[in-house]
């Protein structure tokens, strides 16, 4: 059945917006997004190495987004600079050295559209492997470390003093998102990736009362807009990566719709 | 020989080459209430953080035993605007616990009507409430309490010190209680530390004054669950906290 090419397409998108939804969540609540951005830049040196040494290109970009990662909480820990200019200045000077190490290996071609939007029709069996098992892998991890990492978002200080360890979650975190982005940087590219992670989450925020509900709200939001996504994109013919985020930003408007509001003030009135 | 919970051994906190609190050396014990007074950023909160070793102390020994269950009542908590968090996830935080147990705590806190409201609508003394019955429902045996009455109305800080009370006595825990009021502290406080940059003095406070004065002064009001703690002071301070020495008696 993954013969078609449709289908993996419509596999990989709906496991990769499972993953995204929970872990966008935590991004959202710990304002990473922009840190999400950095990972995904430094995406492009993972590429060049993956062609240059001829490794497989999602472990290669994993690596490297992994170095990064832990090289921001090194950072984090010996400078005294704010969080913002230390994130912009690994993600620009390692999109830098990756460009030189592209124009220094000449022999390599890279499509940089692709890159940068992903191509979802044209993901085989082995990414798919690699969306549902390494996909699989990360909600696992996630829902093993959520106690210590959600205590730790609400108040770091307190889940310390209560015997968690936050900072130990923190790290594993990290490195579930340089896995995801890893992961899905053949389906919807490295430009995608941190909206796909934000956008759902955020839609959900706006219909959520509890840190659970809105995790799942926000997978549910990503699967759809990948399934209407990649529909739309094939009746009108318009690039697939970039059509599920446009479904993903019409989502979040609906729910800035008074929706709610109409329904709690009709029952007010009938009370 | 009664079991010290936790212990801090001559400790130090120094930041940006200064010390914060020097010399702290205190121990709580089960069943017992240590008070700790002092005016601001005299070091009550980093001596609390050092009893819950969310910091490590720069000189000296802080111990806490192995395995006992830990509650935290911090001074402020900000919650993001991006969570959605009800009273009950924020219960939940650490442990999750019984729904039995849930409402048993935000019964003795007076905020059981709150259940599923989220966190940002709550009032100041509210969410001191919420602090306190989410420390209560671990049933912890070590408790640590940073101001948790500031925001809460009159009656209510009563009835919260009340609260408290029944508490140790029902769980035997061992409670350490900050207050930067240096006036009223617990009657059931077994020990008094008076900080200011380092230990100024401490003890076991005298019992409650039923002096008529002291009525007068306060008011009938004044209930049993507060006690006045004598201060002597035997040394001025100079105005970084650091002892006048030609000054002392």
């Amino acid at each position: 059945m993954f013969d078609d090419f449709i289908v993996r397409a419509f596999a990989a998108g709906i496991g990769l917006a499972l993953i995204t939804g929970p872990l966008g969540c935590f991004i959202v609540w710990r304002r990473l997004s922009y840190f999400g951005d950095t990972i995904a830049h430094s995406a492009l040196l993972g590429v060049v190495i993956a062609y240059a040494l001829n490794f497989n290109l999602i472990i290669a970009v994993f690596v490297v987004s992994c170095v990064l990662a832990l090289s921001l909480l090194f950072l984090q820990r010996r400078t005294n600079l704010p969080d913002d200019a230390l994130l912009g200045l690994l993600a620009h000077s390692v999109l830098a050295i990756g460009l030189v190490l592209l124009g220094i290996l000449s022999f390599i071609r890279i499509d940089l559209m692709g890159l940068l939007f992903g191509d979802i029709l044209s993901v085989n069996f082995t990414d798919l492997l690699f969306v549902w098992i390494g996909g699989g892998i990360v909600l696992i991890v996630l829902i093993l470390i959520w106690r210590p990492l959600f205590a730790g978002t609400v108040n770091l200080e307190l889940a310390k003093a209560e015997g968690l360890n936050p900072d130990l979650a923190n790290a594993i975190f990290t490195l579930l998102i340089a896995s995801v982005i890893a992961i899905s940087i053949k389906i919807v590219g490295i430009l995608l990736i941190t909206g796909l992670l934000i956008i759902p989450a955020a839609a959900s925020r706006n219909l959520s009362s509890s840190p659970i509900q809105m995790a799942i709200l926000s997978s549910i939001i990503g699967v759809a807009s990948v399934v209407l996504g990649i529909q739309t994109s094939m009746i009108w013919n318009t690039p697939t990566g970039p059509t599920i985020l446009t479904i993903t930003l019409g989502v979040f408007i609906a729910t800035m719709l008074p929706l709610k509001k109409l329904i709690i003030s009709k029952n007010k009135i009938k009370s | 020989m009664r079991n010290n919970l936790i212990e801090l051994k001559n400790c130090g906190v120094v930041r940006n080459q200064k010390w914060l609190v020097r010399g702290v050396s205190l121990k709580v014990s089960q069943g017992e209430i240590v008070t700790l007074i002092g005016p601001n950023g005299s070091g009550k909160s980093t001596t609390a953080k050092m009893c819950l070793n969310i910091l490590k102390p720069d000189e000296g020994f802080n111990t806490i035993k192995n395995d006992i269950r830990i509650s935290y009542v911090p001074q402020k908590i900000s919650i993001d605007w991006s969570l959605p968090l009800r009273v009950i996830d924020f219960i939940n935080l650490v442990i999750k616990h019984k729904n039995s147990e849930i409402s048993d705590a935000l019964n003795m806190t007076g905020i059981k009507h709150l259940i599923y409201e989220d966190v940002r609508n709550l009032s100041g003394g509210e969410f001191q409430r919420l602090l306190m019955a989410r420390a209560i429902a671990k049933e912890p045996h070590f408790l640590v309490l940073d101001e948790p009455v500031q925001g809460v109305d009159y009656p209510g800080e009563i009835a919260l010190y009340k609260t408290i009370q029944e508490f140790v006595k029902n769980i035997n825990c061992g409670i350490l209680l900050i207050s930067h009021n240096l006036h009223v502290v617990m009657s059931q406080t077994d020990y008094v530390i008076c900080l200011n940059g380092h230990v100024c003095c401490a003890g076991t406070p005298k019992t409650v004054i039923k002096d008529q004065e002291y009525i007068k002064l306060f008011g009938d009001s004044i209930d049993p669950a507060l006690a006045f703690y004598e201060h002597n002071h035997d040394h001025e301070h100079l105005p970084d906290g650091s002892i006048d020495e030609s000054k002392r008696v």
